[in-house]
């Protein structure tokens, strides 16, 4: 029961994050506008599913664009900052992680010192401030989030390797000769994967939600790029006359965020089962 | 232990400082400049570049930077031209009010889901708490708050949607927590009315923690319920409310209560979006406001603050945590 119930979320959770990649990757097939194209005669057209009538599904915004490309568009934003942002700071945390957790003494005490900073800072507060003074763009909104997250990799690499460095592969590979660089990246870090593998689906579905937060301030992307948070924003001001420029984005955040956490949940319950018994 | 803990912090701290300092220096333009407007004349650049130490080197700048947050002063706002503390002094006790208010929807929503779904673990009331948890932690807070705002707010016009007090209605400052200021002036009226108005927002702050700590409570008492001496309470004929309120909950709630401490500090920094979303006056929707009027120094000063309220309440829950189970060492 358990077991199927584990598979199920990964299933769940996957298909989901599976349409978000295809509409990422074929937004220029699949939307059926230009998400830019301005037409101020169709300006805040409601949802329709008589196409005949009104061919655009999820209605148009004040500036008569199509509301399903920009939510289709949108999808590559929130994928390419979450993708970028994951793997850089995945990139980051686990390399300074391995480094302080194998090596020690004063490495290890930087390392952890500057952790412990970054920590004080609670991270979506972090990743404003970085952008308010920053300023707007996709460059340093991934700058901006990578240094928010690196940290939680850090950590938990750092744990993993301090256990890690005293098994006897390890231990082994030492006594063949083999250098601290070469242990530290084939036999550490690919032992470390599947905590990270967790730790980076969470970290997605966290960075989407402040990406989409940060643009809703007004702190993300240029204004002229679609984003869920960004479409969110525009749609406050027309939520009583057009509520659908806030209901479609906000439903898109919450149903890839959904599927990410389902992937996260399940591939945890896969990758370590005593942890299962708890949830 | 607990001295190692707070000297621990010392450079933590210091280095805390040196990151909100370093982003004032990567702001974008001269902050001289921003205050001056583009016509000043050189001269007054010159002078007010001098007043401000801007033209001292970096580390000079960031050890008077210290020395001057050390006292509470973080400078001027270029735009309200008050001190930045009083500022934030000001506008502290309606963000203090709704992160309170939200912890207190959370833990009425979650601590129950949380238990029941423990003690009938793998059944259908687990299954949906978890799932209603799930879709908890989905949810984008800014959006709820919107789709709050449109549909009981403007819909049903149940609820109002900005604001802390209608306008016309007056409670006497004493803490100005108004809540608790209308109580103490006896004011029912006023306390209604400052009801209504904190519901939503802290609805909409709450929900995202209530889930997390609906999964923690979860997994904090399913985690007690298998130890030993739940067993040997069971095996002594203890009725089952007694091995749950007595002997479970009580040990379960240490986990709880610390993690509640540490969301109390991620609930002051989630005050940032839902502040600006309700148009709550608190110093989220402060540091907004200073961001979007490059206000660099008032951003500053809210930047810090935030971080160190943060900081106190993880070191305060730490040394607490010690405390309750004295088998934690720091």
């Amino acid at each position: 029961m358990i077991g199927w119930r584990r598979y199920a979320k990964v299933f769940c959770g996957g298909v989901i994050v599976l349409l978000l990649v295809v509409c990422g990757l074929g937004a220029p097939w699949l939307a059926p506008y230009d998400p830019q194209e301005q037409s101020l005669e169709q300006r805040l057209r409601p949802p329709s599913l008589d196409l005949a009538e009104n061919p655009h599904v999820m209605g148009t915004d004040n500036l008569g664009r199509d509301l399903l490309s920009r939510v289709i568009y949108g999808s590559r934003i929130s994928l390419l900052v979450g993708a970028a942002t994951v793997f850089l700071a995945g990139l980051l945390g686990c390399f300074l992680g391995a480094v302080a957790g194998y090596f020690g003494e004063l490495i290890d005490e930087t390392i952890n010192k500057t952790t412990e900073i970054f920590l004080a800072f609670p991270f979506l507060l972090l990743a404003i401030a970085i952008m308010a003074f920053l300023g707007q763009g996709m460059v340093n909104l991934v700058i901006a989030l990578v240094l928010s997250r690196w940290v939680q990799y850090c950590r938990v690499v750092r744990g993993e390797v301090l256990s890690l460095k005293e098994r006897e592969f390890v231990q082994a590979a030492r006594a063949l000769g083999a250098r601290d660089g070469y242990i530290i990246l084939r036999h550490v870090i690919p032992n470390t994967l599947p905590s990270v593998m967790v730790i980076a689906t969470f970290a997605m579905a966290v960075v989407i939600i402040t990406e989409a937060s940060l643009s809703f301030l007004g702190l993300g992307v240029p204004p002229n790029i679609p984003t869920w948070g960004s479409m969110l924003s525009e749609g406050r001001s027309y939520m009583y006359r057009a509520p659908w420029l806030t209901i479609f984005p906000g439903i898109a955040i919450f149903v890839t965020v959904l599927g990410i956490n389902l992937l996260g949940d399940g591939l945890r319950d896969i990758i370590d089962p005593k942890l299962t018994r708890n949830r | 232990m607990i001295r190692r803990r707070i000297f621990g912090a010392v450079p933590v701290l210091l280095g805390m400082s040196f990151l909100v300092f370093l982003l004032m220096q990567l702001a974008p333009g001269d902050p001289v400049t921003l205050l001056l407007g583009e016509d000043a004349e050189p001269h007054e650049i010159e002078q007010v570049t001098r007043e401000w130490g801007l033209d001292q080197p970096i580390v000079v700048q960031y050890w008077q930077f210290l020395t001057q947050a050390v006292r509470g002063n973080f400078g001027e706002s270029m735009r309200y031209g008050e001190p930045v503390t009083q500022l934030v002094a000001e506008r502290l006790p309606a963000t203090v009010e709704l992160a309170l208010a939200s912890l207190l929807v959370a833990i009425v929503i979650a601590l129950p889901i949380g238990v029941y779904s423990a003690i009938r673990h793998n059944s259908l009331w687990d299954h949906s708490g978890m799932t209603l948890a799930l879709v908890g932690i989905s949810v984008p807070n800014f959006w709820l708050g919107i789709m709050l705002i449109f549909f009981l707010g403007g819909q049903l016009n149940l609820l109002p949607v900005a604001g802390r007090l209608t306008y016309g209605v007056n409670v006497t400052p004493v803490t100005n927590l108004v809540l608790l200021d209308a109580l103490i002036e006896g004011n029912l009226a006023g306390f209604w009315d400052a009801v209504k108005h904190i519901l939503l927002p802290a609805v909409t702050l709450g929900t995202s923690f209530a889930a997390i700590i609906t999964r923690i409570s979860r997994s904090s008492v399913l985690e007690v319920i298998r130890q030993d001496y739940i067993t040997t309470a069971r095996a002594k004929g203890l009725s089952e409310r007694s091995v749950i309120w007595k002997h479970t909950l009580r040990n379960a709630l240490i986990t709880i209560i610390t993690i509640l401490g540490l969301q109390l500090g991620a609930l002051l920094s989630g005050s940032v979006i839902t502040e600006t979303v309700f148009s709550w006056p608190g110093i989220g929707s402060l540091l907004i406001q200073a961001i979007t009027t490059r206000d660099y120094k008032l951003a500053q000063g809210v930047i810090f603050f935030f971080a160190m309220v943060y900081f106190v309440i993880n070191l305060l829950v730490d040394l607490l945590y010690t405390w309750v189970d004295p088998r934690i060492r720091l």
